[in-house]
């Protein structure tokens, strides 16, 4: 085809309008998101939590999770001085709706928000049968719903039973760290909802990151740590009755 | 539910169709750990029974992944544990390790066992019937006594093979729930051996149960002194299953690690007719009794008690057996990873996961036995090989 420099001319414009209408078909993008140069953790101050359950149903109202099962919840400890190992513990509802008034007196009463702690050598992704279950680059669990074969071994594997088998997807289901929120700049929709500041995003790979201080500062834990899944949800203030 | 569990569990994940999983593929090792008796250590005396084992065996083991199949959420994708298999995982290497079993194993040794008689039935047989056969003779027709040697002695080889492969299908299945960690009720480094010796001592007892109802349909005497040896290697595998169940236990109760407590009350409680009474007293004691004193006083005892006494016997280990896989299986999910409470199941009547299901695939493997038996090792079946065998000869 042989075009002029006039032609041309008169082409580019149309071209750039062209341009615009293909971008606009392209879905959201999140171009200065590199994966390898993130590794995503949380910390939850048990010290702040307040048990109003906004988080479960931030959670339950970003991920569309079904009635009945949970990505996050949160539980009540009521630890007697001379029962330490075994505290009272309830989570009603996942405490979607907070907790009723306790009826328990003396010892002490806290609460432990709990999620897929996105471990590093998860033995959910191990047993995955197909590898439907995954590490992301930038350190988050997930699973590929058109791939997982419903075998639930996953959901048997997680030692903190984070995982759910998906009622209408035939699926095993769990927390994506908000994954479609952070890999755009923005944090997850429990740390949003959060009233006090207990749970915070955390990028261990950010030097700037608060995170870093806070763990040079403070005592923090992982849950069941004796099972070495290298969970990265560090808990401040965390009981020793806790599991 | 009693106490704590963390929301997500209070339902049952693996229900009544992973409890046969495991029991049926159980059978499978046991029934061929039986027939390589014959063929390998030649116990002479289980002739009678080599052949309805290895079938029994086959049977079994084509049964065994339905319920696996069923219980999927995907069952149009269970062909990628195959295709694109996460090799990390137990369960995606079972699959090869089944494979291996069925396809290198059992199909092989029945198939060169079988071949002379299926030649001969593929001359002797009408219609369909010998249609059927001469597909299954894969062409192979020859019948010359170098050419049944050779059969015989690749026979013996694959037998030999098929003895650690038999170990390793059910050892397997105790490592997929021996390697969760997460769960202290299977997370135990035992798992694999006492997987392998209930498999030894539920198959042999199949044997036993079919080869008795064989015979009775057919009103033919059972050999005794096959019975006799049949039981006592059930006797023995029995003893051996038993002291690694106890010594698991000893140690559970004495170590009295994170967790014992639940598990304490789930013995106690949630598990006391299928463990204490299925599986530890009518599955394991009495019969331990009774086929123990046979072997002090068999020549004592009249052939008629015998019989009866073996029959029990085997009927009460494949009970047992079956409540040991519900105890594992279902047990291992009545109490919280918490370890803070439990949680009581009730099994639905109908539906995928309820008793009719169950008693469906439990069916199953006898029934496609039966059709074996009608094609391979039935007495017409017998006669029409002999006939064919004579004209041959003449």
């Amino acid at each position: 085809m042989n075009l002029s420099r006039r032609q041309l001319l008169y082409l580019l414009p149309a071209a750039a309008a062209a341009w615009e209408f293909v971008l606009a078909g392209t879905p959201e993008a999140a171009p200065t998101y590199h994966s390898a140069e993130h590794w995503w953790g949380m910390l939850l101050d048990v010290t702040k939590c307040i048990g109003c359950g906004g988080c479960v149903r931030a959670c339950a109202l970003e991920n569309d999770v079904p009635d009945g099962y949970f990505r996050t919840w949160v539980e009540r400890y009521h630890v007697d001085d001379f029962h330490i190992e075994s505290p009272v513990v309830d989570s009603p509802g996942g405490a979607k709706e907070g907790f009723p008034q306790s009826t328990l007196t003396g010892g002490k009463n806290f609460f432990v928000p709990k999620f897929c702690n996105h471990c590093v050598d998860s033995p959910c992704t191990q047993v995955c049968p197909v590898g439907a279950t995954f590490h992301t680059a930038d350190g988050v669990v997930l699973v590929d719903q058109n791939y997982c074969v419903g075998c639930r071994y996953c959901i048997q594997a997680c030692p903190y039973g984070c995982r759910y088998f998906h009622p209408t997807k035939n699926v095993a289901d769990k927390c994506t760290l908000c994954y479609h929120r952070i890999v755009k700049g923005l944090t997850t929709a429990c740390c949003e909802s959060c009233p006090t500041g207990a749970r915070q995003l955390a990028d261990l790979k950010d030097p700037k990151d608060p995170i870093h201080t806070f763990l040079k500062t403070h005592s923090v834990q992982v849950l069941k740590p004796h099972l070495a899944t290298g969970a990265k949800n560090f808990y401040n203030g965390l009981d020793g009755s806790v599991r | 539910m009693e106490g704590f569990m963390y929301p997500n569990e209070v339902e049952l994940q693996w229900s009544v169709l992973i409890v046969l999983y495991p029991f049926l593929t159980g059978l499978v090792a046991g029934a061929f750990i039986l027939a390589s008796l014959e063929r390998i250590f030649r116990v002479e005396a289980l002739k009678p029974t080599y052949r309805l084992a290895l079938l029994t065996a086959l049977a079994f083991l084509v049964v065994a992944p339905m319920p696996l199949q069923l219980h999927l959420g995907h069952p149009e994708r269970s062909l990628e544990m195959y295709l694109t298999p996460h090799r990390s995982s137990a369960m995606a290497m079972f699959g090869f390790v089944y494979l291996w079993y069925l396809m290198a194993v059992l199909l092989m040794e029945i198939w060169l066992d079988y071949r002379k008689d299926i030649v001969i039935l593929s001359r002797t047989a009408t219609g369909l019937k010998r249609l059927f056969y001469k597909a299954l003779a894969l062409g192979s027709t020859n019948t010359s006594p170098t050419s049944l040697y050779v059969d015989d002695r690749v026979g013996w080889v694959i037998t030999l093979i098929g003895i650690p492969s038999a170990f390793m299908l059910h050892g397997y299945v105790g490592f997929i729930f021996g390697s969760v960690k997460a769960n202290p009720w299977w997370g135990n480094v035992l798992m694999p051996i006492i997987f392998i010796m209930s498999a030894m001592v539920s198959g042999i007892a199949l044997c036993v149960f079919n080869y008795m109802v064989l015979s009775w349909v057919r009103c033919k005497k059972t050999d005794m002194k096959c019975l006799d040896v049949m039981t006592m290697f059930l006797f023995y595998a029995l003893v051996v299953d038993a002291a690694i169940e106890g010594l698991d236990w000893i140690h559970r109760v004495y170590s009295a690690e994170e967790g014992f407590q639940v598990m304490q009350y789930m013995a106690r409680e949630k598990l006391f007719w299928t463990l204490n009474l299925g599986q530890a007293t009518f599955g394991t004691l009495v019969p331990l009794i009774l086929l123990g004193s046979l072997q002090l006083i068999r020549k004592r005892v009249p052939e008629l008690v015998r019989r009866r006494i073996y029959f029990a016997c085997s009927l009460l280990i494949l009970i047992g057996v079956l409540a040991m896989r519900w105890n594992v299986v279902i047990g291992g999910q009545l109490f919280s990873k918490s370890l803070r409470g439990v949680m009581t199941y009730k099994m639905e009547f109908a539906g995928l996961e309820g008793w009719l299901m169950g008693g469906l695939l439990l069916a199953l493997p006898f029934i496609t036995l039966t059709i074996m038996i009608r094609l391979f090792l039935s007495e017409k079946v017998s006669a029409l090989a002999l006939a064919g065998m004579d004209a041959d000869e003449i």
